[in-house]
């Protein structure tokens, strides 16, 4: 018995079948541990449609409204924000929106519905911060060409009143636009689209 | 006739032959180079920080509540409540700091002896590996006491991650256990601080410290003492230039935690916040998931490498540039072994190239951390007026992080091509009788 030639090719079949069955067990085991990180079932519950009373938001001013534990800023926009809206394209890296960040019925330079109300998820594109709005149309430490718009105080990105991003700031996309629809002339539904639309 | 202590002993020993042998390889007959000078304190400053942090994060787990509507109460109530609690989480933050300041100094201890080249690649590859875990470690940490900087840190560090194309929402998603940090997040990272992540600290410093003993330890002139003449006061095959560890390192290394003491204890009982460097005046503030910091910044000690990401634009649709750009600035450290090939070890004996390198690293390491602590935002308008602050900012970050990486082309151009210009080495540690 103790003499017997040692068949190398079924010992290296047994091993490499060992680790091939353990290694499969590790990883099908693994599984349950991975998925238990994952959103639960009580947090994916926790993402019902608000509806944002508009009908005290002076003219120029911001609310923001909680939706899915993110803030939505809804902005009463002035005539002269919105004129200064289209000569900014020149400097903005995406002024057609054309990355899919606001549902489609969603165009333009005022990102909007109704061209006054911006409904915006304030959330930085970079890394969620949430930025600051800084409306006044006057030189800024961050930017002495400043038309008004939202400043990251994190990371210094740039966006105009439509939250469409600047070039050259670490931001890459425009802020995102909420499904929204007016349920009525002082009220907006965020998280739902406009009947007809989606 | 024996006493009942050295019968003890021998019971044991019998028992367990191996003990003795493994505390005279480690302490009592571990050869240290005789010439240790005060970069040498840092390592056992750590692992005395390393024994703080345990004993004093203990004894928090027993009153803090691991909870989003919990968590900031709890840590009032020891601040406040809990007899002498305040000391113990002052303790515990101030320590936290202290680990990086003793971290940062061991390290560049080692880079500046050369204690990183063959045949210590491994020791530097596990103290990589600890720095990398002790980073995890205090961000998650950092995040307990759910204030509003713990949670925005919190938020902006995760999405680090969700720069990655394609995987990138859905992992940030996965770590965060919900669609923003969450009760689940705040779990998940206590759990991984005060269990997972000290027992993966623990076991790499064994491994750290077992490798160190197996190829012994460098020392200011960078030569190797097991390579000179043998033979010594205590063992005539051993070193010459060598002498036991304990008692003669260990002596040497209390003195170093007696200085090391007064200067924590002065920091824990008059100035635990530092003017807001150690513990951060927005974390005060509960966490709000709609209100950032106006003043975000990472604490002092995550802000050289943290610039890194803000100083690189979004191009082509993704803003992971300079997510990839602060990982590499860790991972160049991991390869540095493999950078800088250069056979002397010491910067005594290094070419003035590597002096001016060395000290322009130092330099960008610290013009980063101004950076990313705000402190040029704030100078700049000071120093020059009314000027673009963004872009000089800018400017300024983007050539630190020039130097930065520089360095590690440098060095590789320096030693791979000849081009160093090296003092002789002496054959002996230069303090030798």
């Amino acid at each position: 018995m103790a003499n017997e030639v040692v068949d190398h090719g079924r010992r290296r079949f047994l091993t490499a079948a060992t680790a091939v069955v353990g290694g499969v067990g590790i990883v099908a085991a693994a599984v349950p541990f991975l998925k238990s990180w994952e959103p639960s079932a009580r947090a994916k519950a926790a993402g019902a449609p608000v509806i944002a009373d508009i009908s005290k938001i002076e003219l120029g001013q911001k609310v923001d409204f909680a939706w899915r534990g993110l803030p939505v800023f809804v902005v009463n926009r002035t005539p002269e924000q919105l004129a200064i809206l289209p000569s900014l394209d020149p400097r903005l890296s995406d002024p057609n929106s054309t990355v899919d960040q606001q549902p489609d019925y969603i165009k333009g330079p005022d990102r909007s519905i109704k061209p006054e109300w911006l409904v915006m998820v304030g959330i930085c594109t970079h890394l969620g911060c949430v930025p600051e709005m800084w409306p006044a149309i006057k030189p800024e430490p961050f930017d002495p060409d400043w038309k008004g718009g939202f400043f990251c105080p994190c990371h210094k990105s740039r966006y105009d009143l439509s939250g469409r991003v600047f070039k050259g700031v670490p931001a890459p996309k425009n802020m995102v636009i909420p499904p929204y629809n007016f349920a009525d002339e002082t009220h907006i539904q965020i998280g739902v689209d406009p009947k007809g639309a989606g | 006739m024996a006493n009942v202590f050295t019968r003890m002993g021998d019971w044991v020993v019998e028992r367990s032959p191996g003990m003795l042998p493994m505390y005279r390889k480690h302490m009592t007959e571990y050869y240290a180079p005789k010439n240790f000078n005060l970069w040498y304190y840092f390592g056992s400053l750590a692992m005395l920080v390393l024994v703080n942090q345990i004993v004093t994060g203990i004894f928090l787990t027993m009153n803090y509540n691991p909870s989003a509507a919990g968590a900031f109460d709890s840590v009032e109530y020891i601040m406040r409540d809990v007899e002498w609690g305040w000391l113990i989480r002052y303790m515990h933050s101030t320590g936290a700091s202290l680990f990086f300041v003793v971290v940062f100094l061991h390290m560049f201890r080692g880079m500046m002896y050369g204690s990183f080249k063959k045949p210590r690649e491994l020791v530097w590859l596990l103290g990589m590996l600890i720095y990398l875990a002790l980073m995890a470690e205090a961000f998650m940490g950092y995040v307990l006491p759910w204030g509003n900087m713990s949670f925005w840190g919190a938020k902006v560090i995760i999405s680090l991650f969700g720069t990655i194309p394609v995987i990138g929402s859905t992992l940030v998603q996965w770590i965060m256990g919900d669609y923003l940090p969450a009760d689940a997040t705040l779990n998940r990272f206590f759990a991984l601080h005060v269990i997972a992540l000290p027992l993966v600290l623990l076991l790499l410093v064994v491994l750290h410290l077992a490798a160190l003993h197996e190829v012994g330890s460098n020392n200011p002139d960078g030569v190797e003492i097991k390579k000179g003449p043998k033979g010594n006061r205590w063992d005539p095959l051993k070193p010459a230039d060598g002498i036991p560890f304990h008692p003669y390192y260990t002596v040497k290394d209390l003195f170093g935690v007696g200085v090391f003491l007064m200067i924590a204890a002065f920091i824990i009982f008059f100035a635990p916040m530092l003017g807001g460097w150690f513990l951060e005046h927005d974390n005060f503030i509960r966490a709000n998931n709609l209100v950032t910091p106006a003043q975000i910044k990472p604490v002092w000690y995550f802000t050289p490498f943290y610039a890194i990401v803000r100083m690189f634009p979004a191009m082509f649709g993704t803003a992971v540039w300079g997510v990839l750009a602060m990982f590499s600035s860790i991972a160049v450290l991991f390869a540095l072994p493999w950078f800088d090939v250069g056979e002397v070890k010491s910067i005594r004996y290094r070419g003035t190239g590597y002096k001016v390198a060395l000290g322009l690293f130092v330099f960008a390491f610290f013009g980063l951390g101004a950076v990313g602590t705000d402190l040029t935002a704030e100078l700049i308008p000071k120093l020059f007026g009314h000027v673009d602050v963004t872009f000089w900012e800018n400017m300024f970050g983007r050539s630190m992080t020039a130097i930065y990486f520089g360095y590690f082309v440098f060095l590789w151009l320096y030693t791979h091509l000849g081009w160093e210009k090296t003092k002789p080495v002496p054959e002996r540690v230069t303090t030798h009788d």
